[in-house]
C-alpha cells in the first residue's frame, strides 16, 4: 500500500509547528553515519539546488545531490555523502546555516544598494 | 595552499560564447575541483565579494506609459544585479519571487445575477487574474484562509481578518434617445446605451469589520481601471460579490506577484585583434546601438599590434557597454571578425529585472524572496533538531 500523497501546496503560514516541521523530513532506508538521502515535502528545486551548492561547499562532503523523484509529488530527495568519519546530520545543518547567512548578507546589501539608489533618484 | 591570481579568478567567471556552442558553463568553485585550493564555504569572503548594483532605469517610462491608479513614486520595474552569487541561491530567489511570494487576489466569486453572454465560470476566471493594489501595510497584516475541505471539524471562516470582500453591480441600459438613434442606423455603442462595457473600475470594495479602519488609507482596488470584464446590451446585468484571499502563485498564477522575474548574464565582448577603418563601422552595426563605440588608434596601438604600422589616427572599435549588448553572435559570421572577437559572459553577475503587476514594490519583492529562503531553511532545520533529539 503506498503512502499517502499529501498534494496541497506547503506554505508558511507564520506559526512556528515543531512537530509538522519533523514530519517534513524522512531519513531513506540505507542511512549510515556518512552517507544519506534525506527527503522533504513540500521543498523543490527552490531549496534543492541552492542547499545543494552550499553542501558542496564543505570540503567534508564527498558527494551531495538533489533530485525531485517524481513531477507530480510534493517531494525532494537529498543526498549526502561524507569522506571519513564526519556526520551527515552535521554537514547538514552547517548547510543550512550557511545558507541563512547568505541570506543576511544579501538582505543587508541590497538594502543598503538599494536606498543608495533611491537617494540619487529623488535628487535628479 | 595556491591562491588564482586575480586575473585567474576573472578568467574563471568567463563562460564562453561560441558560433554554435557554448562553453565553460558550470562553476568550478568547489573545494576538490582546483588541486591544492582551498573553496571551502567563506563568509567574510562573500561579505567582501558579493555586491549588489542597481541600474538607471529607463523602464520606468514603460511604467509611467501604462494606465494605472497608482502613484508615481512606486517601483514596480527594477534592474539590479548581484555580483558575486552562484547561479544556484540566485535561481532560488527568482523561483521564490514567481511562485512563492503571497499576493492578495479574487477566489471566490458568488453570482446573483449574471445575464451578460458571458459565463459564469469564465467570468469568475477573469475577475481572479485582475491584479488588486491598496494600502500594502494593511494587506501584510492580512491573515491565511485555509480553504475547508469536505466534513472538516473546524473550517476557517472568511472573516475581516483574512478576506476582502468586493463587489460589482452593473446594468446595461438604452441610453436615452438610444432607441431612435438605433432606428437611425446608429450603430456606436457608447452613443446608444450606458454601462455596454464592464471595466476592473467597477469593482468596489465594501470594508468588512475591522477593515472599516483600513478606509482612512488606500482603497483596495484593481491595479488598472481599464481592464475590461465583460460587455453587455440593454437589459442585462452582472451583480456579484468576490472574497480576496492572500495566496502564492504555486497555487494558482493569478496570486503571483510578479508579471516577469528574470535574469540574465552580463554579457563580454573582447577584442582580440584590432578592427580599424571601416570594419570598425560594420562590427559595431554587428550589435544593438551603445554596445560598440570609436576610439582613435593610438601611437601604443601600432606598437603593440604590428598591422597598425602607418594607420595611426584612424577609427577603431571598441566596446562601450557590454550590457546592452544581446549576444545575438551576428559579429561572428563575419569571416573578418571570427578571430578578432571573442564572446562570453559573466557567469555570476546576474543582471535582474522584476516587474511587478502593482500590489507590491519590485524591491520589497525581491527583499521578501531572500527572507521566505530563510526561512525555508529555518523550517528545515527546526525539523532536523527535532529529528536528532
Amino acid at each position: 500500500m503506498p503512502e499517502q500523497v499529501e498534494d496541497e501546496v506547503i506554505v508558511d503560514r507564520g506559526e512556528i509547528d515543531e512537530v509538522a516541521d519533523r514530519d517534513r523530513i524522512r531519513v531513506l532506508a540505507g542511512a549510515t553515519e556518512t552517507a544519506a538521502s534525506f527527503q522533504f515535502d513540500g521543498e523543490d528545486h527552490t531549496l534543492g539546488n541552492a542547499l545543494r551548492y552550499v553542501i558542496m561547499k564543505n570540503p567534508d562532503v564527498e558527494f551531495c545531490g538533489y533530485s525531485i523523484p517524481h513531477p507530480s509529488e510534493n517531494k525532494m530527495n537529498l543526498r549526502i555523502q561524507t569522506y571519513d568519519g564526519v556526520n551527515v546530520y552535521t554537514v547538514l545543518e552547517k548547510g543550512l546555516n550557511d545558507l541563512m547567512d547568505i541570506c543576511d548578507v544579501v538582505e543587508e546589501k541590497f538594502t543598503v544598494a538599494r536606498d543608495e539608489h533611491f537617494a540619487d533618484k529623488m535628487q535628479t | 595552499m595556491p591562491v588564482p591570481t586575480p586575473e585567474e579568478v576573472e578568467r574563471r567567471k568567463k563562460l564562453q560564447v561560441w558560433e554554435e556552442t557554448v562553453s565553460d558553463q558550470a562553476s568550478t568553485d568547489f573545494p576538490g575541483h582546483w588541486p591544492g585550493e582551498n573553496h571551502e564555504w567563506n563568509l567574510e569572503h562573500f561579505k567582501k565579494t558579493f555586491r549588489v548594483q542597481f541600474h538607471p532605469d529607463g523602464n520606468d517610462l514603460l511604467f509611467a506609459k501604462q494606465h494605472h491608479d497608482l502613484p508615481t513614486t512606486r517601483h514596480l520595474d527594477l534592474v539590479f544585479s548581484l555580483i558575486g552569487l552562484d547561479a544556484s541561491i540566485t535561481n532560488a530567489f527568482r523561483r521564490i519571487m514567481i511562485a512563492e511570494v503571497p499576493t492578495l487576489a479574487i477566489e471566490d466569486v458568488f453570482i446573483y445575477q449574471n445575464t451578460s453572454i458571458i459565463q459564469d465560470e469564465v467570468l469568475a476566471h477573469r475577475l481572479g487574474l485582475i491584479p488588486l493594489c491598496g494600502d500594502r501595510s494593511t494587506i501584510k497584516t492580512l491573515e491565511w484562509y485555509i480553504k475547508p475541505t469536505e466534513g472538516e471539524a473546524n473550517p476557517t471562516e472568511a472573516t475581516d481578518k483574512n478576506c476582502i470582500m468586493l463587489h460589482l453591480q452593473v446594468k446595461c441600459e438604452w441610453k436615452k434617445g438610444g432607441l431612435e438613434k438605433a432606428a437611425k442606423g446608429e450603430t456606436d455603442p457608447d452613443e446608444l446605451y450606458v454601462n455596454h462595457s464592464v471595466y476592473a473600475r467597477d469593482l468596489f470594495w465594501t470594508p468588512l469589520g475591522e477593515q472599516e479602519e483600513w478606509k482612512t488609507a488606500e482603497m483596495i482596488r484593481a491595479v488598472h481601471p481599464d481592464i475590461l470584464i465583460a460587455k453587455m446590451r440593454p437589459g442585462q446585468e452582472i451583480v456579484l460579490r468576490m472574497h480576496a484571499y492572500k495566496g502564492i502563485g504555486q497555487d494558482h498564477a493569478k496570486f503571483s506577484p510578479v508579471s516577469t522575474a528574470s535574469y540574465r548574464l552580463l554579457p563580454v565582448i573582447d577584442i582580440l585583434r584590432p578592427i580599424v577603418g571601416a570594419d570598425a563601422k560594420k562590427f559595431a552595426r554587428c550589435f544593438p546601438p551603445g554596445v560598440v563605440g570609436y576610439d582613435k588608434v593610438t601611437s601604443e596601438d601600432t606598437r603593440k599590434y604590428p598591422e597598425l604600422v602607418g594607420k595611426e589616427g584612424e577609427t577603431k572599435a571598441v566596446v562601450v557597454d557590454p550590457m546592452k549588448d544581446t549576444v545575438s553572435r551576428e559579429c561572428l559570421r563575419h569571416a573578418e571578425f571570427k578571430d578578432k572577437v571573442k564572446l562570453g559572459r559573466i557567469r555570476d553577475h546576474f543582471i535582474f529585472r522584476v516587474e511587478s503587476t502593482g500590489q507590491w514594490d519590485s524591491d520589497e519583492l525581491f527583499l521578501q524572496s531572500v527572507k521566505l529562503l530563510k526561512i525555508k531553511a529555518q523550517r528545515i532545520k527546526r525539523g532536523l533538531d527535532e529529528l536528532t533529539k
